[in-house]
């Protein structure tokens, strides 16, 4: 019985690395839950959440959006198996999907029309956003995902676009990838090295194809951060106002569950009419003539999506400032939560910072019109006016209003908000809101 | 608060209004298109066979020596949704045409007539052939033209329908280049290629220009939408079929819903 | 008390049977394309048939066309192949099968020339019967296809093929 001296005074902390087990589940459902928790992590983030009772419709976005990024990848991956990414027989190959594939053209319309609703969805979904302050403390760095998430949707929509090798697909994609010849010293290296030849051609439509699923896999992954960031912050509500207790709350399942259900179906019933009765209503007839390096149409124009930052573009006569404007107009989003200092989450509560956003909301409209519009005369004064705006949105307006504005008075929980809207004593949105 | 509701409408109005107005800076002349009626427009659009048939005579007879279609084969001639040519129609019309195939056991292209799996014979062997015999100008392929112009088959029709006689004195046109109404720039460089009589209709149809118009333009919808009747009855009962389901979710919803509302 | 909440909202009625099977009707519907997409399409299912013109093969000799992407042996039998497809015992026969059940026209051998073992395609005029000789792993077949010798396990399929007037065969 003789102790090893040199460990006798020496003592270890015990480690428990097992953490097996706590499953509130039995069977093979608990077997598993104990192995690996993400069964009680589902009913505890999607059936048992609680979430303010207060959530509109303009809520049902998220849902949406995901609804929609799973089916364009899966139309994406049917349409991949049948797609030939070369200049010679992309165009046909396309053809072939929509004449010789069994329910070709299905997919294919379905795909195409999916991201143009893509877009629809998150640009409402922003609205939200900008509307409720859901961009403020503590949800700053959801809204930075998601601005993130934004620009890999508007690089995996262009090159997607240019997939089908039609004349608009050849020349948009010219005329974008030529941009980064504005970037001073390296710029004309920079283009040759996206290209991988001295013009837009095969190359470039190769690795544009294997980009374009590359960067669709990787909005996925930062969805996924997104919907993990949510679920730390809380989702926002119309009144601005953190929920306090279960009167302000309601459980995921089967409350909001059933909500986003009827909104995806909604979404969906409009997205199949347009899809099945005008397939090609958002699209642009050139991209139906093959690509021709030789000829370039009257008037390039991007997909809708992108047209009001487009005229963002055309507004700045120098080039380099043109792409430097473009891009801030959508980084300048992120700066929102620090530039609108207002203690006051909810537009309901703010009358003067409500008109603003209605005023950068019809801006943005009067921006796609004019990027859809030759880049002279009076659009390109309209234009440099909306731009104008678009900036003074951010750095005048936000941190000037949020400095002068008095907000309304305010209830003092979400469920106090339901008796005030009951009552009549508020305005909301009440185009997305039947809450009564 | 009454100004805010101005602008909630004001920006719908916006809204609306850029959706309808991206395709107008497309056309240069703001001429309005002919438009007649096509039974293949609306809900429940469907192609007419007879006139199907009547277009791709037209199509073979008037337009194929200058105009390929090679995105189509033989056998879509007899597929559902088309003009729905019998089996032996379709082996006869491949048969008459000559396709070269090859290489054989001995190395060598050789000739053979066509067989419905085979694509549409081109006029010429590439653009540049069909531009040295069309005095530089490129007749386009038509198996997509259709829907690669704005206005659709409508275009098509009013091009084929624009040619005029009298041309206003302030319009210059060059050798070889003609006055057409409606089509985008007025100046084409095809000659008016339908007048009445043209083609002899062998289902003895009157062969109007207005009817052969209406007979090809009919004929290069389909090819460039053969699936359009699928599309067309696959959408109504998909419309349908989520109209309900909406419906019927929506109620759930609101069944749900009863159990919280009363509380507050 | 936890089990009743449960039971509450998890109570199935009616509506929620009737929409549910309703909403499975749609996804069954939606996941359709998804799968059927795969199937040949139309363009590869028009190469399904091929006619072969086979007026200028001469007695004793052999045409290969390609079917389907597989080599197809159409064979015009001597008198003495023929007899000699006839005579074998089928006791000796690893497959047993007549000759006369292989072939429309007894001049003329039908098979797809793909060795039944592994997916070789056979030599012709090797091999110990007179027929194919596959080098891969030794398999020999006679002159009805018929597998003799060697580890193949079945004889050389004969395709579905008909006459098409006299000098025509359509195969498939």
């Amino acid at each position: 019985m003789s102790d090893d001296t040199s460990k006798s005074k020496e003592s270890f902390e015990p480690v428990h690395t097992n953490k097996t087990g706590g499953s509130p589940f039995t069977g093979v459902v608990g077997w598993i839950d104990d192995r690996l928790p993400i069964i009680r992590m589902f009913k505890h983030e999607y059936l048992d959440f609680q979430v303010p009772r207060s959530l509109s419709y303009f809520w049902s976005f998220g849902g949406i959006l995901t609804i929609c990024l799973i089916l364009l990848i899966i139309t994406g991956l049917s349409l991949g198996m049948h797609y030939k990414p070369d200049a010679k027989y992309a165009f046909e190959s396309v053809e072939k999907i929509m004449r010789d594939v069994n329910f070709g053209w299905l997919i294919r319309y379905a795909h195409m029309n999916l991201s143009s609703f893509f877009f629809i969805a998150v640009y409402l979904h922003i609205f939200r956003s900008l509307y409720y302050g859901s961009y403020k403390n503590p949800r700053e760095l959801m809204w930075l995902i998601g601005i993130f998430i934004f620009f890999l949707m508007m690089a995996t929509a262009f090159l997607g676009y240019t997939l089908p090798w039609g004349q608009m697909s050849y020349w948009g994609a010219t005329v974008i990838t030529n941009l980064f010849s504005a970037i001073p010293l390296v710029g004309e290296s920079v283009v040759t090295w996206l290209w991988g030849d001295y013009a837009l051609g095969d190359a470039a439509l190769n690795r544009f194809y294997v980009l374009h699923w590359l960067i669709a896999f990787l909005i996925v992954g930062v969805v996924a951060f997104h919907v993990i960031a949510l679920h730390i912050v809380g989702s926002n509500n119309p009144s601005g106002i953190e929920p306090k207790d279960t009167r302000d709350t309601v459980s995921f399942s089967p409350f909001t569950t059933s909500k986003d259900l009827v909104a995806m179906l909604v979404f969906l019933l409009i997205f199949v009419a347009v899809m099945m009765y005008a397939p090609n209503y958002m699209g642009h007839p050139d991209n139906y003539i093959p690509a021709n390096p030789m000829v370039t149409p009257a008037h390039i124009v991007p997909e809708w999506y992108f047209l009001p930052f487009y005229a963002i573009l055309r507004s700045v006569p120098d080039k380099l400032m043109g792409v430097v404007a473009m891009i801030s107009s959508i980084a300048a989003l992120g700066l929102l939560p620090w530039l609108d200092f207002s203690k006051v989450r909810s537009s309901v509560f703010r009358p003067i910072w409500k008109q603003c956003i209605f005023l950068f909301v019809l801006d943005f409209f009067v921006l796609m019109y004019i990027g859809g519009a030759p880049a002279e005369g009076i659009y390109l004064i309209i234009g440099r006016i909306g731009t104008a705006f678009w900036f003074a949105f951010f750095f005048i307006l936000a941190p000037l209003v949020s400095l002068i504005e008095k907000p309304l008075p305010m209830p003092q929980s979400i469920h106090e908000f339901e008796e005030w809207k009951k009552q009549g004593k508020l305005k909301t949105i009440k185009l997305f809101n039947k809450n009564k | 608060m009454k100004f805010s509701i101005i602008k909630k409408y004001s920006v719908l109005l916006i809204f609306v209004f850029s959706f309808f107005s991206h395709s107008s800076f497309a056309k240069e002349s703001h001429v309005e298109l002919l438009k007649p009626k096509w039974t293949f427009d609306g809900f429940f659009g469907k192609f007419d066979r007879a006139s199907l048939q009547r277009g791709y005579q037209v199509y073979t007879e008037v337009c194929a020596s200058c105009h390929s279609m090679s995105l189509l084969s033989y056998r879509n001639l007899g597929e559902p949704g088309g003009p729905e040519f019998t089996e032996a129609e379709v082996k006869a019309i491949a048969s008459k045409i000559e396709v070269q195939d090859g290489p054989n056991a001995e190395g060598e292209m050789f000739v053979r007539p066509g067989k419905p799996s085979d694509r549409f014979k081109k006029p010429y062997p590439n653009e540049n052939a069909s531009r040295t015999a069309n005095g530089g100008a490129y007749p386009p392929d038509m198996s997509v033209l259709v829907k690669a112009r704005p206005g659709e088959s409508n275009y098509i029709y009013s091009v084929l329908m624009g040619y005029e006689e009298k041309v206003s004195e302030h319009i210059k046109l060059e050798d070889g280049v003609y006055y057409n109404k409606y089509m985008s720039g007025n100046k084409i460089r095809m000659s008016k290629p339908l007048s009445e009589g043209t083609v002899n209709y062998t289902d003895g149809t009157k062969s109007s220009q207005e009817q052969m118009a209406k007979d090809v333009v009919h004929f290069l919808t389909w090819a460039a939408e053969p699936h359009l009747e699928a599309r067309k009855k696959i959408g109504f009962k998909a419309v349908i079929y989520l109209l309900i389901l909406t419906i019927l979710v929506y109620f759930i919803k609101k069944k749900i819903w009863l159990r919280v509302e009363p509380k507050v | 008390m936890s089990e009743n909440k449960k039971d509450k909202s998890t109570r199935r009625d009616f509506l929620t049977t009737v929409t549910a099977t309703v909403g499975a009707v749609g996804v069954g519907a939606g996941v359709l394309p998804i799968i059927t997409h795969m199937n040949p399409d139309s363009s590869v299912k028009a190469l399904a048939s091929i006619e072969v013109d086979i007026s200028k093969v001469k007695e004793g000799q052999e045409m290969t066309v390609l079917w389907r992407g597989k080599p197809v042996f159409i064979k015009r039998r001597t008198k003495e192949e023929i007899s000699k497809a006839q005579q074998v015992n089928m006791k000796d026969l690893i497959d047993p099968e007549e000759d006369k059940k292989r072939v429309k026209k007894e001049e003329w051998l039908v098979v797809v020339g793909v060795c039944t073992h592994l997916g070789c395609v056979p030599i012709a005029g090797k091999g110990d019967f007179n027929g194919w000789f596959c080098p891969c792993h030794g398999s020999h077949y006679d002159t009805s296809g018929r597998i003799r010798k060697g580890p193949a396990p079945t004889n050389l399929e004969v395709p579905q093929y008909e006459f098409v007037g006299s000098d025509k065969i359509k195969i498939g």
